[in-house]
């Protein structure tokens, strides 16, 4: 028996099933939506076999009313804007969700899992109708604004809905399971011992939480993250129901672009500069804090 | 115990895939909005041909659009706006049904005959129909509410509480029609200045959205909101204050039809469901669920009287309808862009 | 490298409890516990008034009109609704279980081989459905369905969502396998235990945590979806989502509450009944 072999299948049997059903039922549609991109508009949605590189170019430049072609800033500043917005998202989730994850993985197995379920049963009830619910408190003789009204704290009511605060609400509210998780899946692993010991060496908590905790919990902050930063990119309810929908999305200029403005080139276009950019962000997030303690299990 | 009760769940998952559609004697698919078709006449469709209906939904005719190119789905019904019938007719989706052909026909009103979308009605006919304009609290604003003005160069009690569509194509449509141009403008000009009017608009938008509209009306929240008129008799019942304009410049109508599908599985099914569609009382029936008004001659007469006195359904007669058609590449692109850089 | 020497995989099975009792102390930071019940209020108040507006006697879902039950006489007499229930439950089950355990087989060999070739190309593709915009993959997905023709009704619907929901399910497996040593497992199969054996009786027991927030994640992103599914359902397998997104032109009633709520109670009553259940063992 050849171990390295037997080592390889098994690798082999792992990985393939996932790899594979991703590979054909992702990666081949998206090559061809990749092809899409250079390809002319058909305006009734759809492309026509025509090479062209209109869609790149209208990414950055456009004919304006009068037909000269100008530099346009438009689809950046959205970009700008989403990446800013999925940035606060995540950092906010970060401060609200590990908190959460690690009272919740310290405490017995028991409660511990029922607390678990606790976090997700919200989430199995449709995301509209949760937004709707947010509307109702937020807005100017909602829920918030009447408590404060009647406590005589203000005297008259607080523009809440329809601002940006209210995206970022909405936008935590809906994605919050998704750093709880992870996170917990790593804390609840943590050795209490190495705790203690550090705490008989004089450590102080925070020394603690910052030399133990969080580097051998970096993995679920790592994926927590990621799992937040990449959907809230793309989200556009919180922003159209929240947010007035006076401001353009990447998620909702993209979906513009398969529907009305049956513009599908562009749509891939923008979806590949999206990918792109993702991953750049995605690069810089990895290879940034986190990246002592990969490397330190891969040493090992 | 777990084992149990995994296996009690995959056997009851197993079988109802199994038998869920295998049982199905004759079969009826069809693909609408939700909430849009009775449930009482579909029932009565049932019982009187003995054929299956399922019912499914869909969000808009776009992605109506996208699926039947894409190859179906498997649906016998579809029913596309009529500004989409040419378009569906175009890209070859639609099959023909040849309508005057069939039981019923005579009863389609002499005005959605043969309509300007599908001359002959060779692949749809009629079935519900309404406008576009705009919902108003008069409570809020006293004035005359009868047209675009208000909405967009509006007094200071309306600003900042009016509410848009969040689809380009209905609010550059409405906006055109305040300018007193053409739907589907291909002028540059003309398109600037319809950006021109809608940012200076924009401060007094409180929301660009399509969801919501009644809870937005009642709460107060806005005094004026883009809606539809079946919608607008809704949230009329709720709060009589809040009524139904008729705009002086022209309103947006449209007309949902029933199409058969080019790769429809039960053709002879739908056309029976055309047919028994085209009968007044069944039309009648349908329009009290639906609260819009359909292209049957006879239906009012098996409508509830609510529904027949309703303002929102009974078009006043001098106001000027307009029926919107596909528009060509040129526009389209115009509009994405006045609809882009509006909201940058 | 030292928590690969130290770290025993789970405190509670290797220490004794009232041990792990004294070292909670330790773990302990303030306002951790504030936190949590904030935050469950913060995810809690609007479910609450989702429900309390499924009684609404009126049309509206976020206006009261008075207490009445006229929603759930009208929700319990809608087969349609019942049915897109019935289907996003049927699809977010099977699609759940197979995205977790796929994530799982994946993630054992990610984290726990030594270098391979093709591994980053691996993790990529396995990041692949996260990063793709929703709507790319929707119509990406539906073209390729009906290139090759695929017909299988809700099937198409569980490939699509078993696609989405893998790295959602794999993410937390995997962050829960980096940095857990394979010493139990060794020592384990130096008792003569078999492979499985060692995974069966060592490994995912210490794995459970991360699968079961894998699948409970998988499960949420299934159950929600609506653009994916719009694209790639055939005629019958209507799901929620898609029947309240479809309301557009008459509203969206209360009634949409109710199906949410009556979903709550018994997914509530079933996590009640297992705690229960487990506190007596």
């Amino acid at each position: 028996m050849e171990p390295a072999k037997r080592e390889a299948t098994k690798r082999w049997l792992g990985i393939s099933p996932a790899v594979l059903v991703i590979f054909i039922f992702m990666v081949i549609p998206i090559c061809i939506m990749a092809v899409y991109a250079f390809l002319e508009a058909n305006p009734y949605g759809g492309v026509r076999p025509h090479f062209t590189l209109d869609a790149f170019i209208q990414f950055f430049f456009e004919y304006d009313f009068d037909d000269n072609l100008v530099f346009n800033s438009a689809y950046l500043n959205i970009y700008w804007r989403s990446f800013v917005l999925a940035f606060f998202t995540t950092v906010l989730c970060l401060l609200i969700g590990f908190p959460t994850a690690y009272y919740i993985a310290m405490q017995p197995t028991n409660k511990k899992n029922m607390l678990i379920f606790l976090v997700t049963i919200p989430f199995w009830t449709n995301l509209l109708i949760r937004t709707f619910s947010w509307i109702l408190i937020l807005r100017d003789y909602g829920v918030i604004n009447n408590i404060l009204l009647g406590m005589g704290v203000i005297d008259k009511p607080l523009t809440l809905l329809y601002t940006n605060g209210a995206v970022l609400i909405g936008l935590v509210y809906t994605y919050i399971p998704f750093i709880v998780l992870p996170i917990y899946a790593t804390v609840e692993k943590l050795d209490l011992r190495l705790l203690e010991a550090a705490h008989d060496l004089y450590a102080n908590r925070r020394q603690l939480m910052s030399k133990i905790i969080l580097p051998l919990t970096a993995p679920g902050i790592i994926a927590g993250g990621i799992l937040v930063f990449i959907p809230s990119l793309g989200a556009f309810i919180a922003p159209n129901l929240l947010g007035g929908g006076k401001k353009l999305m990447i998620g909702s200029l993209i979906q513009l672009q398969f529907a009305s403005s049956r513009n599908w080139p562009f749509g891939s276009a923008a979806a590949l500069f999206l990918m792109a950019a993702v991953l750049i962000a995605m690069m810089i997030y990895l290879l940034g804090p986190a990246r002592k303690t990969d490397l330190g299990e891969n040493a090992g | 115990m777990k084992k149990i009760a995994i296996l009690a769940v995959s056997l009851f998952l197993v079988t109802t895939l199994c038998f869920g559609n295998a049982l199905a004697e004759e079969n009826l698919f069809i693909y609408s909005w939700t909430d849009y078709t009775s449930p009482e006449m579909l029932k009565k469709f049932e019982k009187e041909t003995g054929i299956k209906v399922t019912l499914d939904t869909f969000d808009t005719n776009e992605s109506l659009l996208a699926k039947l190119k894409a190859g179906g789905g498997g649906y016998d019904i579809v029913v596309p706006s009529h500004n989409f019938i040419p378009i569906f007719v175009d890209e070859g989706l639609l099959m023909e049904i040849n309508a005057p052909e069939l039981k019923g026909y005579e009863n389609i009103m002499s005005k959605y005959k043969s309509p300007p979308w599908d001359p002959g009605n060779k692949y749809s006919i009629p079935w519900q129909t309404g406008t576009t304009s705009f919902s108003i609290n008069t409570d809020v604003y006293k004035g005359d509410i009868d047209t675009y003005k208000i909405m967009f160069d509006p007094p200071p009690e309306l600003q900042g509480k009016i509410a848009m569509f969040g689809s380009a194509d209905e609010v550059i449509g409405m906006a055109l029609i305040y300018l007193g141009f053409d739907q589907c403008n291909q002028s540059s000009d003309e398109m600037k200045k319809v950006m021109d009017l809608l940012m200076a608009q924009k401060p007094y938008v409180k929301v660009y959205n399509s969801d919501g509209i009644l809870e937005r009306l009642l709460s107060g929240d806005v005094a004026l909101h883009m809606n539809w008129n079946g919608y607008a008799l809704r949230v009329r019942n709720e709060n009589p204050a809040i009524k139904y304009a008729y705009p002086k410049e022209g309103v947006m109508s449209w007309m949902d039809n029933l199409a058969v599908p080019k790769d429809a599985q039960n053709k002879e099914n739908a056309i029976k469901f055309l047919e028994f569609m085209m009968q007044p009382e069944n039309a009648g029936i349908q329009s009290n669920f639906a609260r819009y008004a359909n292209g049957i001659e006879g239906s009012a007469e098996f409508m509830d009287d609510e529904l027949k006195a309703a303002p929102e359904i009974n078009v006043p007669s001098n106001v000027n309808l307009i029926f919107s058609l596909a528009c060509p590449e040129k526009s389209i692109k115009l509009y994405d862009k006045v609809w882009t850089k509006l909201k940058q | 490298m030292t928590n690969q020497t130290i770290a025993a995989p789970s405190s509670k099975s290797v220490n004794s409890r009232s041990a792990s009792r004294k070292f909670f102390k330790i773990g302990r930071f303030p306002g951790f516990g504030l936190t949590t019940l904030l935050f469950f209020l913060f995810l809690y108040i609007p479910i609450f008034i989702l429900v309390i507006f499924s009684f609404n006697s009126g049309r509206s879902a976020t206006i009261w009109d008075g207490f009445g039950l006229n929603w759930y006489a009208k929700a319990f007499n809608n087969d349609d609704i019942q049915r897109a229930a019935i289907n996003s439950a049927i699809i977010a089950l099977i699609a759940t279980t197979i995205a977790t355990i796929l994530a799982t087989l994946a993630s054992l060999v990610l984290a726990r081989s030594r270098k391979f070739k093709g591994q980053n190309i691996s993790y990529s593709i396995l990041m692949m459905p996260l990063i793709v915009p929703e709507i790319v993959t929707a119509v990406a997905t539906l073209s390729f369905f009906s290139f090759v023709g695929l017909n299988l009704g809700i099937g198409n619907v569980i490939i699509a969502h078993t696609v989405f929901c893998i790295p959602f399910a794999f993410m937390p497996i995997r962050a829960r396998l980096q940095g857990m040593d394979s010493t139990l497992e060794q020592a384990a199969m130096d008792l003569y235990a078999n492979e499985w054996k060692a995974f069966r009786y060592v490994t995912f027991p210490l794995l459970m945590p991360g699968i079961i927030s894998g699948a409970m994640l998988a499960f949420i992103i299934s159950i929600d979806d609506f653009i994916i599914t719009l694209m790639v359902s055939q005629a019958g397998s209507t799901t929620l989502p898609l029947y309240i997104y479809g309301m557009v032109r008459m509203g969206i009633t209360p009634e949409i509450n109710v199906v949410s709520s009556v979903m709550l109670f018994m997914s509530i009553i079933f996590v009640s009944l297992s705690y229960l259940i487990g506190r007596k063992k």
